[in-house]
């Protein structure tokens, strides 16, 4: 005989009644453990059949509290954590976050330290171009592409071990310098990797641009208009396959990219095929930067030697007299010292606009910062682009956008 | 300012047929097949590691076999994820490095919490500190991958010295008609 069982009042329930999508609806999640979503997006998707009627992103499942995290240590403590923000390019991070604490202290960089900053800069551009491309090529189902795109990453990787001491998690630049100055025969090899690289970049392109595969799988998919683009607030890439020519290394040069010859690639319909074209000539154009900002790489200075009260003095000077040894330790605990006021600055990073909003008190703490992350914003166009697209064409969107949800989710 | 337009040509009739790109992908297949292998089979054969590569934190000794850390916590403070935790002690005796008068007692570096940013190392006054070139680290419990000071010394091993800073500071005092206390 079976017992009577019944809930106790204070039980879970199920939600009474489940959405009413009527009889042709269907609502699924697509992540946060998807493949395609890089990461852990979740995309809560409401479909008829195969047709996308409403697509919900929902971001979160990476957040750290970075922002609050910066407000209890040190302006130079931070740097370790704008590597995590968008992880496939940390050293564009890191130079975007020094760059807005110097705005705010009102350094100039010497100009060896900026165009270490613009050469570093570029290669995480094509590193992470690297990787979007391989990822968007396997959302997409073109394999080879990933394998080919990872190996020359991987040869940029070997540089940046080099240069800051580990492959990914680079902490490179300091406020008002960087870790370390370049070591000997460094660009040499930064020129040697750019004069190897250009062929096998065409290479792989060639293995999608004129594919018909991939071509049917992207072109006129996840169309976004110019006013659209811009209304939601997209940069990088995705905002200039739109047709959008902003690009802030030409609008708001910063480290010395005025000094640099190079062109803005836009799409014309802002479709994912146009996404994926715009990376590719960003490439190119990053490697024509590199190979200028080498060719008259200035000598001097690596970082701002008047800011003693910013950056630290030399090891030789710390270990042997007693002046830069109390300056060492007032730099290191009580930080950098800032000027009251505010600053908001905004680099072109790989994914876009990241932007760093440092409100100071004085002192070496930040008193708020915020962190404007592309992807984010670029996320947001979501549930417009998805609507009316097919469940597969999801895939093709995500991988176009290219976004990092450890950045998006900060 | 200089802004260039995609190109996105329209696919000619042999395009359109999916050979030229079936053999032009077989042909780049090919030429990698017989190239140059780019992988390591890793764990035997392992990377060519960097000079200045950030691996393990470890504790090092001068060339007189001197423990360099005095225990000014500087490391500790400046530490991240607060993976680094110093207790003072003091050098007592008559030693031949006793005018240093502080080393740590126990010094213990949290594997587990450490992310190899190198802070520690950079704002080290006594180059005490060394991410050498370690960089698998395992261990079968949490406890295992706590370093104390002993295994963060036997990791370490002895640094060139360019300064022997005590060791001057002690010729110093000792040529100095003051008496040192």
């Amino acid at each position: 005989m079976a017992t009577e069982y019944t809930f106790p009042e204070n039980a879970a329930k199920a939600p009474a009644a489940a959405p009413d999508f009527g009889p042709e609806r269907m609502s699924i999640s697509m992540g946060p453990s998807h493949p395609s979503t890089h990461g852990v997006l979740r995309l809560q998707l409401e479909l008829d059949g195969e047709v996308v009627t409403k697509a919900d992103p929902v971001v979160g499942y990476l957040h750290r509290g970075d922002e609050k995290i910066a407000e209890n240590m040190t302006y130079n403590q931070f740097v370790p954590y704008t590597d995590r923000l968008d992880y496939l390019a940390p050293l564009a991070n890191n130079v975007a976050y020094a760059i807005a604490v110097e705005r705010l202290a009102g350094l100039e960089m010497p100009p060896r330290c900026q165009a270490t900053r613009v050469v570093i800069s570029e290669l995480a551009r094509i590193s992470s171009h690297l990787m979007g491309l391989g990822a968007f090529g396997i959302d997409v189902g073109a394999w080879t592409v990933f394998l080919y795109t990872f190996t020359e990453r991987e040869k940029l990787y070997r540089l940046f071990e080099e240069l800051t001491g580990a492959r990914f998690t680079t902490s490179y630049t300091r406020i008002g310098g960087a870790a370390r100055d370049v070591p000997d025969g460094w660009l040499d090899r930064v020129g040697a990797f750019c004069d190897q690289f250009l062929p096998i970049l065409e290479e792989t392109l060639a293995l999608l641009t004129r594919n018909r595969i991939f071509i049917d799988r992207t072109a006129d998919i996840g169309v976004i208009n110019k006013e659209d683009a811009i209304a939601y607030g997209l940069t990088g890439p995705n905002l200039r396959g739109c047709g959008v020519p902003l690009d802030l290394r030409k609008d708001r040069p910063y480290s010395g990219y005025e000094q640099y010859e190079f062109d803005v690639p836009v799409g014309s319909k802002g479709d994912s095929f146009d996404r994926y074209l715009c990376r590719g000539e960003e490439m190119r154009q990053s490697v024509r930067i590199i190979r200028q900002a080498i060719k008259n790489f200035p000598g001097g200075a690596w970082y701002a030697e008047d800011a003693k009260r910013i950056f630290a003095p030399p090891k030789d000077k710390i270990l042997t007299s007693m002046e830069e040894l109390i300056q060492n330790f007032m730099l290191v605990t009580e930080g950098p010292q800032m000027p009251p006021g505010e600053v908001y600055f905004e680099a072109e990073n790989p994914k876009g606009a990241l932007g760093f909003f440092v409100v100071s008190k004085g002192g070496g703490v930040p008193w708020r910062l915020k962190i404007r992350s592309p992807s984010f914003c670029n996320l947001s166009i979501l549930p417009k682009v998805c609507v009316g697209a097919m469940l597969t064409d999801i895939v093709a969107i995500l991988g176009s956008f290219d976004f990092v949800m450890g950045e998006c989710d900060r | 300012m200089s802004v260039i337009q995609v190109q996105r040509k329209p696919l000619t009739f042999a395009e359109r047929t999916y050979l030229p790109q079936v053999f032009g992908g077989l042909m780049i297949t090919l030429r990698h097949f017989f190239g140059r292998r780019v992988t390591l089979e890793y764990p035997e054969q392992r990377p060519e590691i960097a000079p200045g590569y950030r691996g393990v934190p470890t504790l090092v000794k001068d060339p007189n076999g001197r423990e360099k850390c005095v225990s000014c916590q500087l490391c500790e403070f400046v530490c991240p994820p607060k993976a680094i935790r110093i207790t003072p002690g003091e050098i007592s005796g008559d030693g031949p490095s006793a005018h240093v008068e502080k080393a740590p007692r126990e010094f213990e570096i949290n594997m587990l919490r450490c992310i190899y940013c190198g802070l520690c190392q950079e704002v080290c006054p006594e180059e005490a500190i060394f991410l050498q070139n370690v960089y698998s680290v395992s261990g079968y419990s949490r406890d295992e991958l706590v370093n104390d000071k002993e295994k963060l010394y036997q990791l370490g091993g002895t640094l060139p010295d360019r300064h022997f800073k005590w060791d001057k500071k002690q010729a110093a005092a000792s040529a100095s008609p003051i008496a040192h206390p």
